[in-house]
């Protein structure tokens, strides 16, 4: 099949959509978009000469004519059994990559508090969010260009100091056409003041099977004495495929915790990256993905310390079933100034069988001298000793392994303070392995 | 109750594997307490291991009952719900698994296959602390992962506790009294004792005869390069004690020295 949707199928799509734009063609936000698409056509899609896209061969994308996708297929009813149930959220849900302002909620909050989605903020006030679009996700590779060339739906959240949010947040994306490959490509900004508190939920989920493609982008600031806390569920089906940028930056005192939950996907790439630009910040990264059949989960991650006094934990846990790939590359900077920065960063996976496999390259860079820098990647099997002690009592070979591999997994989520959300993984954990 | 006959069994190995168990008839019935003892190397955690159902064994020849169940044609779990218990000789850490959660667990899935209800927490954790209470464990120690840093005894300690939990017909202790001291040695032989009845039966495997003046077998066994070559009542122990292996070995050499 040929190569139908290239590089250079993207640049005359952006070209159209620029012509039937009128006004907002001279707008300073299509500024940015223009000059993304720039930098689109310099780099074009990422090949396995890119080092960091050794691994993870994109180009089976380009066997699939990916399209925009309608709101119509996905009701109320489908979406609800999306909700966590018990948890209190306010849902922005996008369909197929659009705001859909029916099936989403939000609560009454506090004034000055936005939760919007971007195509409204773009028209109406785009002024917050022109100086921070495409600020922080530097445009290093071209499904971020492409994402911020097309940059028109997403979700903006933007809490001013003090201000306390009243439940957690939560983007639903659901995805999917019968009988037509979607493309949707969000854009999410999340900005915070000082002293304040956000959770956010970022879902990503697939109505029916066919292979659909989501090229995110998430800039997150945060704020002065802020904590945010995100957690990336991705539940879409396993011949989707799904590129994910995540950057946060960080003032001072401030804490920010990243949950990158990967069940889901057929080529899935997440890159989540940490600037810890100030002094005495912490940075989280946990993750946890688990693969089957033929999927690729390629987990990309950076924490930059630039600024000292400055304390970085990252956790990451694979378990990997039948023929499926994880690729773990964690990359710390500890840049000279960044003295008295503590560093742990660990990656374990389990293969569950000899067809099951993981490259795994943890890389440190230090450049200050007084540091606490830790990584370590461990790569194994189920211990078949206790496999053998659990079934010695009674209990049965596949409820044993599953015993074992949820006690594998169940520390990523020890930190997590919110009992519900806490049982919602735990259960979409026991689903993906049952 | 457990009848072996004629066993052989090999151990796996890449070049095709040693012959470990060359011919074992064994009959254990209920309300008996056996011990098989032996120099090192003589075959007795095979024995063992055969009868839980570990892999990497090979058997080769005979067979192995319990109440006309062939035991060799079930899997591990189907062994243990029918009321086989292996008390490990190293038992193994569980990270991440507490006590509680593999006993309820364990526990449930032998009352499911006796036709019996599960367990619910409240009555769960009842019945758990009376045993801990028997046996001598820490409450602490519940939701502790399963073994994990604990000393050898207190692993031993772990198994005999597991043992008043699961309340198995067949109990056979691997080893139980290495690595013991003479007080938990105590405790540990209580808690057999306590489990011992016209009902269930038990194999007490060891080297030493120390742990069989607390634990009182009604038949010794003694097992030699895989093979049974005397048994007797508990006097065989002390016999066994006072003269060493060798005797049981070469009784020629004694008498013909006499």
């Amino acid at each position: 099949m040929e190569n139908t949707r290239n590089k250079e199928y993207y640049i005359s799509e952006f070209r159209k959509t620029e012509a039937s734009m009128n006004g907002e063609a001279s707008s300073l936000f299509h500024q940015v978009r223009k000059d993304a698409i720039s930098r689109f056509e310099e780099l074009g899609f990422p090949t396995v000469k890119n080092e960091d896209w050794k691994y993870t061969n994109v180009k089976q994308l380009f066997d699939f004519d990916f399209t925009a996708g309608s709101a119509a297929g996905v009701t109320k009813k489908d979406v609800d059994a999306l909700h966590i149930k018990g948890l209190n959220e306010n849902i922005i849900v996008l369909v197929n990559g659009v705001y859909s302002e029916k099936l989403s909620f939000v609560k009454k909050q506090n004034s000055g508090i936005i939760i919007e989605n971007l195509n409204s903020v773009l028209k109406n006030n785009p002024e917050l969010v022109l100086d921070h679009i495409g600020r922080y996700a530097a445009i290093d590779n071209g499904f971020t260009a492409l994402n911020t060339a097309f940059a028109k739906e997403g979700t903006v959240i933007i809490i001013p100091d003090n201000a306390e949010v009243k439940g957690h947040i939560h983007i639903l994306n659901i995805t999917g056409e019968a009988g037509k490959h979607i493309l949707t490509q969000p854009r999410n900004l999340i900005v915070t003041g000082k002293n304040t508190k956000v959770n956010i939920i970022e879902s990503y989920h697939s109505t029916g099977s066919e292979e659909n493609l989501v090229n995110a982008v998430t800039e997150v600031v945060v704020g002065e004495n802020s904590f945010v806390e995100i957690y990336r569920l991705q539940q879409e089906n396993e011949g989707s495929f799904h590129i994910n940028r995540t950057q946060a930056v960080q003032a001072r005192n401030s804490v920010f915790t990243h949950f990158s939950v990967t069940l889901g996907g057929g080529l899935v790439r997440n890159d989540t990256n940490i600037l810890l630009n100030d002094g005495n910040c912490t940075g989280n990264l946990y993750g946890l993905y688990l693969t089957e059949g033929s999927q690729h989960v390629d987990n990309h991650t950076l924490i930059d310390h630039a600024k000292p006094h400055c304390q970085s934990n990252e956790m990451y846990k694979g378990v990997l079933n039948d023929s499926s790939r994880g690729v773990f590359n964690g990359k710390v900077f500890v840049r000279e100034d960044a003295q008295k920065t503590n560093a742990y960063q660990s990656n374990k996976a389990i293969l569950l069988t000899s067809d099951a496999s993981i490259d795994t390259k943890p890389q440190l860079e230090i450049y200050a001298d007084d540091v606490k820098c830790s990584h370590g990647a461990a790569i194994g099997q189920l211990d078949d000793e206790a496999v053998f002690y659990l079934r010695s009592r009674g209990i049965g070979a596949d409820l044993a392994k599953t015993v074992l591999i949820r006690a594998f997994a169940n520390d990523i989520f020890e930190t997590i303070e919110n009992e519900t959300f806490h049982e919602h993984l735990n259960q979409l954990v026991f689903e993906k392995l049952g | 109750m457990l009848t072996v006959k004629d066993l052989f069994v090999k151990v796996e190995s890449a070049d095709g594997g040693k012959e470990i168990l060359k011919g074992i008839n064994l009959q254990v019935n209920a309300g008996e307490v056996h011990a098989i003892m032996g120099p090192n190397g003589s075959g007795k955690s095979t024995l063992a291991n055969v009868i839980a159902g570990k892999d990497g064994y090979e058997v080769t020849g005979g067979s192995v009952t319990m109440d006309g169940m062939d035991l060799l044609d079930m899997s591990p779990e189907e062994r243990a719900r029918e009321g086989v218990f292996l008390a490990f000789q190293y038992p193994v850490e569980i990270p991440g698994v507490s006590n509680a959660t593999f006993l309820k667990t364990a526990l449930n899935e032998i009352r499911k296959h006796k036709g019996l209800e599960e367990l619910d927490a409240m009555n769960f954790l009842k019945f758990m602390r009376e045993k801990m209470k028997v046996v001598g464990i820490d409450e602490k120690l519940i939701n502790r992962p399963v073994n994990q840093g604990f000393s050898g005894g207190e692993k031993k300690r772990n198994e005999i506790f597991q043992l008043q939990m699961l309340q198995p017909k067949l109990a056979v202790l691997d080893e139980t009294d290495s690595g013991l001291d003479i007080d938990a040695l105590k405790i540990v032989s209580n808690g057999v004792n306590l489990f011992r009845g016209k009902d269930n039966a038990v194999v007490v495997v060891t080297h030493y005869q120390r742990l069989l003046d607390y634990i009182v077998p009604d038949f010794v066994h003694v097992l030699v390069n895989g093979r049974i070559v005397k048994s007797g009542g508990k006097e065989l122990a002390l016999e066994l004690e006072e003269k060493g292996y060798d005797w049981v070995i070469n009784p020629e050499a004694e008498t013909a020295a006499v």
